[in-house]
């Protein structure tokens, strides 16, 4: 398949399924809704080494938050549903609770409960308060700057993470541009973060390494500065790859999600220097979920 | 299906326990066996049809027409339904009720809502004393669910309360809040003497400034986080409380009674 001059690899993403949960900050203004998003999402690349997977799904206006004012809607995605709610509440503690004028609330209602502020409430040292407003359970914990309010949990559902795309370009610089344009087109599509920052990764890795003691480790098929040192993926004029990464809460966000980037790296085109798409998995032994390219640009 | 309708025939001297007819316990009964069922007045007991005319068949839905102030116990641990009052109720209206909807168009007696557990209670007249309280002796008042006072309510309002909402578009009398251990009142007119005496925790949110205990201290003029939340929450009720110009979110708080556990606050809208 080629678009635009761009071959679509005849392959496919390995996703694997997580568990994810939303969360909506609030502040006095956007600035600072997105100041404590930042934070709270802040060092979630990968499951690797972070624990968990974050991003900001997106910006909300005041009529969408429960407080009527200014919001960022994030994502966290976990393997386990303990380990989402251990990086949730240590991150809202840490990120949320200290970032001036911030509240937080739940962004699904169903689901499986886990603590969102259930738990961070005892910082009020027996001055907090509960609210029950229509069934849902607030805390308005005393601080500083007046009351942090947060709600008592949010939801935790099935998600799926770890769909991708490859960008093979001719230059650097093109690659980049190409996957910013592709990042642009996706944050418009809901239920999805791409946690890599600024949406983007690099460093795209495969299972295993030489050394017993790491897990993963470079993509050497399709690091360009190999191309003549190992078992190479990549054609001579490829100078730079780089790969974004989704989760989303469906297969089927995933699905938009990517058909979206890939059109917005296509629509650059070959006089861009955009060459291929190509995407990483496991020879499909390891991930349920597989993301046909041809399919999904069908 | 037409509601069940129950018309009074006529005003029985002696106060009528009303209690037997609840959404829950008529269900799949005919009105004849409606009619059979015997309520007890004074020291009598007397039958539904000597009482009322009855009509429709949905003991889902109840109305309750020519209602007076000596029919007790109306909605007594409803669990689910509607029950509509035309005309005032006696005391102990929707007693422990566990979900549903009653609505009366005139006044409510004595402990109206007394530890209700859920659900939705509208008077549009006014109640008595000890509304959403506990019965003498308990220590649980009304523990959720939703009470709607369109008129006044007499004293005593949310005693021993312990989580819900109780709105008062008029006047509270004395005690407002007494002995609160959580929950919402809040009281649109004036309020009484000895408001929130000692109260553990909870709020009171009042539109006019009150007459305070000493045990209630000063905390401040705030804009607080929950206040529109909580406004918002009252959109859907046929009330003042849905008028979005009678919101606010900045209040004068003071945090009390002190003489108890000190945890509680009386909320008074910012000038």
């Amino acid at each position: 398949m080629i678009i635009n001059g761009v071959t679509i690899d005849a392959t496919f993403a390995e996703a694997f399924p997580m568990k994810a949960t939303r969360a909506i900050i609030t502040a006095q203004n956007e600035k600072w809704a997105m100041i404590a998003a930042q934070a709270m999402t802040g060092f979630a690349t990968s499951v690797i080494a972070c624990g968990c997977e974050a991003g900001i799904e997106r910006t909300l206006s005041p009529e969408e938050t429960p407080d009527g004012r200014p919001g960022v809607a994030i994502m966290i995605f976990a393997m386990g549903g303990k380990g989402l709610a251990k990086q949730l509440e240590t991150r809202a503690g840490q990120c949320v609770l200290t970032s001036p004028t911030s509240a937080l609330f739940a962004g699904i209602d169903g689901g499986i409960r886990i603590p969102l502020g259930k738990n961070l409430r005892y910082f009020g040292d027996g001055f907090q308060i509960s609210k029950v407003i229509a069934g849902k359970r607030y805390w308005r914990v005393p601080v500083m700057d007046g009351e942090f309010l947060t709600e008592a949990t949010t939801g935790q559902v099935d998600a799926v993470g770890g769909g991708n795309f490859l960008v093979l370009a001719e230059s650097q610089p093109q690659a980049l541009a190409a996957c910013e344009a592709a990042i642009e087109e996706m944050r418009k599509v809901p239920n999805v973060i791409m946690p890599f920052p600024g949406g983007v990764v690099r460093s795209g890795s495969k299972v295993g390494s030489k050394y017993k003691t790491l897990n993963a480790s470079t993509n050497d098929a399709f690091c360009p500065t190999l191309k003549g040192a190992t078992k190479t993926d990549l054609s001579p004029e490829i100078e730079s790859v780089m790969e974004i990464v989704i989760d989303g809460l469906t297969k089927e966000d995933i699905d938009k999600a990517m058909r979206a980037g890939i059109q917005a790296v296509c629509d650059l085109g070959s006089d861009n220097g955009i060459k291929r798409i190509s995407a990483g998995n496991y020879g499909g032994k390891l991930g349920p979920f597989h993301f046909h390219l041809q399919e999904i640009m069908a | 299906m037409s509601a069940l309708t129950l018309t009074l025939k006529y005003r029985p001297d002696q106060r009528v326990d009303m209690s037997p007819l609840v959404c829950g316990l008529l269900q799949d009964k005919d009105p004849a066996e409606i009619g059979a069922i015997e309520l007890q007045c004074g020291k009598r007991k007397i039958p539904v049809n000597e009482l009322f005319t009855i009509a429709g068949v949905d003991t889902q839905q109840i109305i309750i027409k020519n209602s007076f102030d000596k029919l007790d116990f109306i909605g007594k641990e409803l669990d689910g339904g509607r029950i509509s009052v035309e005309g005032d109720a006696g005391a102990y209206l929707g007693m422990g009720m566990k979900s549903g909807e009653i609505k009366v168009s005139g006044n409510a007696g004595l402990y109206a809502a007394c530890e209700m557990k859920k659900g939705y209670l509208e008077i549009a007249g006014n109640a008595g004393d000890f509304l959403g309280g506990a019965l003498p002796g308990n220590k649980m008042g009304m523990k959720g669910g939703t009470i709607l006072v369109k008129g006044n309510v007499g004293e005593r309002a949310g005693d021993h309360m312990r989580r819900g909402n109780i709105l008062i578009e008029g006047n509270a009398g004395d005690y407002c809040g007494s002995r609160m251990t959580a929950g919402t009142i809040a009281v649109m007119g004036q309020t009484g003497r000895y408001l929130g005496y000692a109260m553990r925790r909870g709020t009171l949110l009042l539109w006019n400034p009150p007459q305070l205990q000493a045990s209630f201290n000063d905390c401040g003029t705030h804009t607080l986080a929950f206040l529109p939340i909580l406004f918002a929450s009252f959109k859907t009720l046929d009330s003042r409380f849905a008028d979005a110009s009678q919101a606010f979110d900045r209040v004068q708080r003071y945090a009390g009674d002190m003489s108890e556990m000190g945890r509680g606050e009386v909320l008074v809208k910012a000038g």
